[in-house]
């Protein structure tokens, strides 16, 4: 089995956000970047645990600059045996996705995952374009998947529950929590990344969609109001009368 | 030019759906709208009251498959020259609006969270620590409508409903169960939400957490190493890597407030926090907090809302 997994990095999760340039670009100063954990500790994992029991290579896919090296030789630390780059700035999510998709069609792979959002653009977006432009099925928001043979089974999240889906590889699938455990890359693993495979490869001639005109940053909030723990009636009625939530 | 809005009308219309349809009212263009499944026709004719001027609904198929949707979404946009399209930025859409944006090289912004300023939209951007405001450089856009981003205005009167044939083909995807707990109000769109963290100290307390949520009609949530550790089930996790929440109003009791968790939450509109620590960081993000012991606090609260929902 021949699995593709999408990597991106992102801010680390106790990062100050802030931009510059007049609120026009992310301030990376000082900021840590990790691996996405949607992308590490659900997708990536899942990926080596299914390949650990049926056999097969797990190969990781990231759009982005010769800067995101450490997160992909992280991913390779973890266990993915080769990693792919597309050497572009990943302008936004149909041009990153459109590359990968590119490189996955020639590639013959019978998963390509991906996380289900970033934690940075939170956009949900990359899974369904790739799946889009492969003419395959997608099932987003996995929390469990198991394969069968050629079948895959998983339950997915939906509004109030949860569904039970069957679908026959090859598949796109975005994978949410529930779906592994986060895994700690030992010394040996660490070693091993330096000397595993990472092709650099040329983007295609995509354009962008959409982009990030300009931030902001939510406005402070003002001076949290103490209501005394014997007096909920007085909260209640400041919920009703004052914030109107009630 | 018209705008089309694709909504789910399987379990009736949702508040969602009135949102999406009144975002798209607002855009300024015909609003047309497209739906699959055998909902009620005089249901649908009443999603004129909030701006649609046409609902075309396919009674072929009841499918949340993002190919076929994909496929009714297409064929629906090509016959009314749509060149906007919105969805809620719900479950399904999360699937089916990213692979539309391939197929009609639209550009797609999701999550929206605000009506259109200029050329631009606002989204919420690291994981609700910052917005950014997104452009469109294609010709066709989609926007995909975050709930509980703006109000259903209704006032208008129903609309015609047509039946109509999307060519959704068939599902590579089989659908072999849903599981759906009964009575629990679905988190994400809730606009009341009481949750709790690691100051519960375990499962066998969480009914004094459920009795507050059940006396508000609010859905329950809680801090991901309370998911983690199993107390709760995954779908209540929210914050960073979490589900992303604004409701109206949210009840944070026995939380820290760490970074990662006021992430997925500070779209709040109010937030209510229980701690005994007062150096908890979740009181600088709060509206009203409530230094004490969560053991005595919540049972109290719920009480006074008895009490306040008996006299209103
Ligand atoms: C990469 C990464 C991602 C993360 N993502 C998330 C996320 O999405 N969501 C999330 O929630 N966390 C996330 N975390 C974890 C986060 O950093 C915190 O560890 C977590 O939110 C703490 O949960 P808690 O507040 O329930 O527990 P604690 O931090 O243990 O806090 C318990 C609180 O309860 C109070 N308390 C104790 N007893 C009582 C009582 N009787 N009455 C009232 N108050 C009481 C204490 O004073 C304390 O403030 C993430 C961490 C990392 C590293």
């Amino acid at each position: 089995m021949k699995i593709l997994v999408c990597i991106s990095k992102s801010p680390d999760t106790t990062s100050k956000i802030a931009f510059t340039d007049g609120n026009t670009k992310f301030d990376e100063n000082g900021v840590q970047y990790i691996v996405n954990p949607y992308d590490e500790w659900y997708a990536l994992v899942r990926a080596l645990e299914l390949k650990e029991a049926n056999g097969g290579t797990v190969t990781t896919i990231t759009v982005g600059t010769a800067a995101d090296d450490s997160v992909i030789r992280k991913a390779l630390a973890i266990g993915a045996d080769d990693a792919v780059r597309i050497d572009a700035e990943p302008t936004d999510a149909y041009f990153t996705a459109m590359q990968i998709a590119e490189h996955a069609k020639a590639g013959g792979y019978d998963l390509v995952l991906a996380g289900k959002e970033t934690i940075n653009y939170n956009g949900s977006q990359v899974g369904g374009m790739i799946a889009e432009a492969m003419d395959l099925p997608f099932i987003s928001l996995a929390s469990k998947m198991d394969v069968n043979g050629s079948t895959v089974t998983l339950e997915t999240e939906i509004l109030g529950g949860v569904q039970i889906l069957e679908a026959d590889m090859p598949l796109v699938i975005s994978c949410a929590k529930g779906m592994a455990e986060q895994r700690i890359p030992n010394m040996r693993g660490i070693m091993a990344a330096r000397t595993k495979p990472l092709n650099v490869v040329a983007p295609a001639a995509i354009e962008a969609l959409t982009s990030y005109e300009s931030y902001t940053l939510p406005e402070a909030k003002s001076a949290c109001k103490m209501i005394d723990p014997e007096n909920m009636d007085e909260l209640v009625a400041l919920l009703h009368n004052e914030a109107k939530v009630i | 030019m018209a705008t089309l809005v694709y909504i789910n009308s399987r379990n009736g219309l949702a508040k969602n759906s009135l949102e999406a349809v009144t975002y798209a009212k607002k855009l300024g263009s015909d609003v047309m709208v497209v739906t699959a499944g055998n909902a009620d026709e005089a249901m649908l004719a009443t999603l004129g009251e909030y701006g649609a001027s046409k609902v075309m609904v396919d009674r072929s198929v009841a499918t949340d498959d993002s190919q076929q949707l994909t496929r009714l979404i297409t064929t629906a946009a090509e016959a009314v020259g749509a060149d906007t399209i919105i969805f809620s930025h719900d479950f399904v859409a999360k699937a089916v609006a990213p692979r539309l944006s391939v197929r009609l090289k639209a550009g797609l912004i999701s999550g929206a969270i605000d009506l259109p300023s200029g050329d631009s939209v606002k989204v919420n951007v690291f994981s609700g620590k910052a917005f950014g405001n997104v452009k469109i450089s294609a010709g066709k856009k989609i926007i995909s409508l975050l709930p509980n981003s703006i109000q259903p205005e209704g006032g208008g009167s129903a609309c015609s409903v047509e039946d109509f044939n999307g060519n959704v083909g068939d599902s590579r995807i089989k659908l072999l169960e849903t599981k759906k707990p009964e009575g629990e109000i679905p988190l994400p769109e809730a606009e009341l939400v009481v949750s709790a963290g690691r100051g519960l100290k375990g499962p066998e307390n969480w009914g004094m957490v459920e009795d507050l949520a059940t006396v508000l009609g609010a859905a329950t949530a809680c801090s991901r190493p309370v998911a983690d550790i199993g107390w709760r089930p995954h779908h209540e996790h929210v914050g960073q890597t979490g589900v992303a929440i604004r409701p109206n109003l949210y009840i944070a009791a026995g939380i820290s407030g760490a970074i990662q968790h006021l992430a997925g939450v500070n779209g709040s509109k109010v937030i209510v926090v229980i701690n005994t620590d007062g150096e908890a960081p979740f009181f600088k993000a709060a509206d009203y907090g409530i230094l004490g012991d969560a053991f005595e606090v919540l049972p109290r609260l719920t009480e006074a809302v008895k009490k306040f929902k008996a006299s209103n």
